[in-house]
This record gives structure tokens, sequence and C-alpha cells, in this order.
């Protein structure tokens, strides 16, 4: 596949923050159906890639073009979810339904003064029975369980019916059980509908189960490649050499 | 009820006292979400630099006090974003400033001929029909300004990170929500004085978000404790001589304890 066919390019980008050098010359590509799993150790430079990705922070060098824009030209927001890091609520009493988060993502769809239609109604309706929440969007988003909060945030980010999905580490902090249910909605998300994913995580049987590219990372990128180069790579091997034993297997 | 509707100066604290309760708790859900609560006390300190100086230079003293509580609504948050302070100590440098300015006027000045206790305490039932307009006009420009930007405020609120990476103007946002807090710290000093300005900001919001499922019922149950707690304390203060500002401030915590207290009887709501 061409460069030119890409949904997201990455050049050189390099990123110092107080004289600390946390990513340098990262380049690489994503595509349309990618199910790209960035792994790397703490501190690597995962989130703050991707932070840059989305104009969160600017690079000190280097330039991401998103659909075929310049990042600073960029205004399809609207073709973007995110669920960022520690997306979990802190404070269980925080006002918000579960119906106000969601309809949180359909700001970049609507013009000024973003009100919402009946319409928007059912498109809130509609991503909350994907992700199998309807029946509580009344619900205070305290209330819910850490699992049922992850799944609120992303129809909060898929509402829109965006291109490609950003997940920070999503599933810090939820039980094993609810991270694989977790994790089979994003696939069949992915595989059934063709949403994009770009997701960081530390989970290795997310990477040999449902991520089709793989990108290693730790301030430089070691490795890009497809999940079968990645479980055949020899830099990748070396890379976690007494950290994790690597067993790829697809079901 | 009557009779005390049979006044026009109470008439004129009903009215002011009811509208700018209601603007001060509506954004005070804002403040009180994003951990901002004290910028109206912080503000409220500065507005004594603004009206001290308003009095020295012989202008409208409100005026001179919104113009300097904008500028240093908007410097707290450069303060924030240059020197990487956190919010309280940037509101703390601010309103130590405002209030040394304050005291440096009021000593070369010597002495007002406008009784300076009246803006540190509040005195709404001398509110003249003049102000009553102004407060009128400001407090509809503060409310119909949250109505327009209402989603990008939630969103903003709710997870800023998120709402920049959806197209929000994030920097922007923050800083009119500054502009208008501003305001509204100018308004409610007229209600109840520099003193006791920051409760009307952050009590009904407190207590709302005592009892509130959604952003919609915090901004209902916010609206209606400042409501009520304005009419009542107007009017308990009307019948006992009470000080107006004190009893406003004190019936709004009074019905944050009754909320407080009815926050565990409150049930989830029911899957559909």
């Amino acid at each position: 596949m061409s460069a030119n066919s890409s949904l997201i390019q990455v050049d050189n980008v390099s990123f110092n923050f107080h004289g600390l050098k946390v990513l340098q010359d990262i380049s690489f590509s994503i595509f349309p159906g990618d199910f790209l799993a960035l792994i790397g150790p703490n501190g690597s430079g995962k989130t703050t890639l991707i932070r840059i990705i989305l104009g969160i922070l600017k690079p000190s060098s280097g330039r991401v073009v998103l659909i075929g824009q310049e990042l600073h030209q960029f205004t399809q927001w609207q073709r973007i979810g995110y669920v960022p890091q520690k997306a979990i609520l802190l404070d269980p009493y925080f006002p918000a339904s579960v119906r106000e988060v969601v309809a949180m993502g359909l700001i970049s769809l609507k013009r000024f003064p973003r009100l919402l239609t009946r319409q928007d109604e059912s498109s809130i309706d509609k991503a909350l029975d994907r992700v199998g929440l309807k029946g509580l969007k009344s619900r205070r988003i305290g209330e819910l369980s850490g699992g049922q909060q992850q799944r609120a945030f992303i129809a909060r980010a898929i509402v829109n019916g965006p291109d490609v999905l950003f997940l920070d580490e999503p599933t810090a902090g939820v039980d094993a059980d609810t991270q694989t249910r977790f994790y089979d909605m994003l696939a069949e998300l992915n595989l059934k509908e063709g949403l994009t994913i770009v997701l960081i995580t530390h989970d290795f049987g997310v990477i040999t189960k449902h991520a089709n590219k793989v990108a290693c990372l730790n301030q430089r990128l070691f490795f890009h490649g497809t999940h079968e180069e990645f479980c055949s790579s020899q830099t990748v091997q070396d890379l976690l050499r007494g950290e994790h034993h690597l067993v790829c297997h697809r079901h | 009820m009557e009779s005390l509707l049979s006044y026009a100066f109470m008439q004129r604290a009903l009215l002011a006292g009811l509208l700018i309760s209601i603007t001060c708790a509506i954004l005070g859900v804002f403040l009180v979400l994003r951990r901002d609560a004290m910028i109206g006390h912080g503000l409220a300190h500065v507005t004594f630099g603004g009206v001290a100086l308003g009095l020295l230079l012989y202008l409208t003293p409100l005026l001179v006090a919104l113009v300097v509580a904008v500028f240093s609504a908007l410097g707290i948050l450069k303060l924030k974003e240059r020197a990487g302070l956190h919010g309280d100590t940037a509101i703390g440098i601010i309103s130590s400033l405002g209030m040394a300015l304050g005291i440096l006027l009021v000593s070369v000045a010597g002495s007002f001929n406008v009784d300076l206790f009246g803006y540190l305490f509040g005195n709404i039932l001398a509110i003249d029909p003049e102000e009553v307009w102004m407060a009128l006009i400001l407090a509809l420009v503060v409310l119909i300004t949250i109505v327009l930007f209402y989603q990008e405020f939630v969103f903003l609120t709710f997870d800023p990170e998120s709402a920049r990476t959806s197209g929000v103007r994030v920097r922007r946002l923050d800083k009119l929500l500054a502009i208008l807090t501003a305001v509204t710290v100018v308004l409610g000093m007229k209600v109840v004085g520099i003193l006791l300005v920051s409760a009307l900001l952050v009590i009904p919001a407190a207590a709302a978000l005592q009892v509130a499922r959604s952003f919609k019922e915090a901004f209902m149950i916010s609206a209606a404790v400042a409501g009520v707690s304005a009419i009542a304390g107007l009017t308990i203060s009307f019948y006992l001589d009470w000080p107006a500002s004190g009893t406003i401030v004190a019936v709004s915590g009074l019905l944050f304890l009754i909320l407080f207290q009815a926050r565990s009887y409150r049930k989830p709501a029911p899957e559909e």
C-alpha cells in the first residue's frame, strides 16, 4: 500500500521536554483497517506520541498528516475518536449521565451553537447499543462499573462514526474478564465495521489475539510491522528477553 | 409577602438578587467541577482594588471593578499557562495583589465619601434602578453565553483533553469562562459583598452536586437552591431586620446541609 493511502502519517517526529529527549525521529504510517498495538515500557513515549498525533502536544520537529491534511490545518475531528488514559472517573459523584457523556462525542459534527437534534438522540442510542449500554443511559456515569464506564467512553468516541479510534491503556484497573470482553468488542468494531484502531497497551494477549500491526517504542521506534513479523522478529525477542514469553496465536 | 413587595427597594432587591444568585449558581457548577471554586474568592478580593480605584478616580466603582476583575481573571489563566503554576497559587498571587492595591489606594485617598463597607459586606437593599438594569443586562449576557456554549463548556469541564481532540477550542473557552466568572463576581458583589460573593458561586453548586445525576439536573438544582436562598434570605432579613447578605448565604448553607443528607436516599436511575 502506498504512503498516500495512509490514514495517518508520522514523519521524523521528535519531542523534547525540559531538555529530555522523549521521542526521537519517529516515522510510521497507519492504514485503514489497521488494528495497531503501540507497546513499550513505562516512560517510553507512547502517550506523548498519541498526544502529538492528536494535536494536544506540538512536536519539537517533524510532521503529522491526518487523513491527508497537515495536522495544523486539520479540521475534520469528527473522523477521529479518542479514549484517553485514566478514562475511568475518579469522582463517582460527577454529575454526568451516560447519555450526556456520549453526546459530548457529537460536538465535532455540529455547528455553533451545537444543539442536539432527534437524529442525534438516535445516534446516541445506537452507539450505546453497540457497546451494550442502552438500558443505562440515564444512569450517572460514576454509578457504572469500571468496565461499563470504559464502554461508555468507547460509545462517546464512536458516536460520530470516526475512521480511526485511539485508545490509551483503556483497561487499566479493570478485571481480566471485563478486559477480555472489552477487547473482543474492539476486535468486532475493527473486523466487522472496518474501524481503524490504535491501542496503547501492555497486554501481550491483545497483541497476539487481535492486533494486525505492532509498533514497539522506547524513545525510538524499534519495531513497526505486521503481527507475524512481530512474532518472528529477533529485535522484539531480544527486547523482551527476560520480561515476557511471547506466544503468538490466533483464534 | 404583600407588604414586603409594596416597597420599591424590596422589589428591586428581589429582582436583582434572584437574577444574580441564579447566574452565580449556574456558572458555579462549572467552577466547582473544574476545581476552580476559589477563583470567585480570589477575584472578589481583586474587585476590592477595583472599587477603591474607581472611588479614587471618581469613576463608577462597579465598572472599574469589572475591568480590573476581567484582566485579573485572564492574568490568572496566563500565570497557570506560562508560569506552570497550579490554579490555587495563581489565584493566591493575583488576589493578594488586588487586595494590596485596594489597601494602598484607600491609604493614599485618606478616606472615601462612599462607604467601602457597602462593597465589602454587600448592600442589595440599597440597589438603585440603574444598578438593577446593569445587573439585568450583565446577568442575561452571562446566561445567554452559557446557553450558547453549553455543550462545549460541559465537554471542557468533563474531559478537557478529549474536548480538544474533538475540535473544541479549549484555550478560547477557558478565557471566556474566566471573563464570565469576573463579570459574575462583580454582579455578586452587589448582592452579598466582596467577602461573601464566592458563597453564591460555590454553595448552590456544591449542594446540587450532592444529588444531581446529570449536568442538566445539576444546573436546575443549583439554580433552584440559589433562587430559594435569595427569596428566603431577603424575606427573613426584611422581617427580622437581619443583614441581607449574611441571611442569603446562611439559607444556602442550610439547603446544602439538607441536600447533603438527602444524598444517601437518592437511588440510581432505573434501567430502561
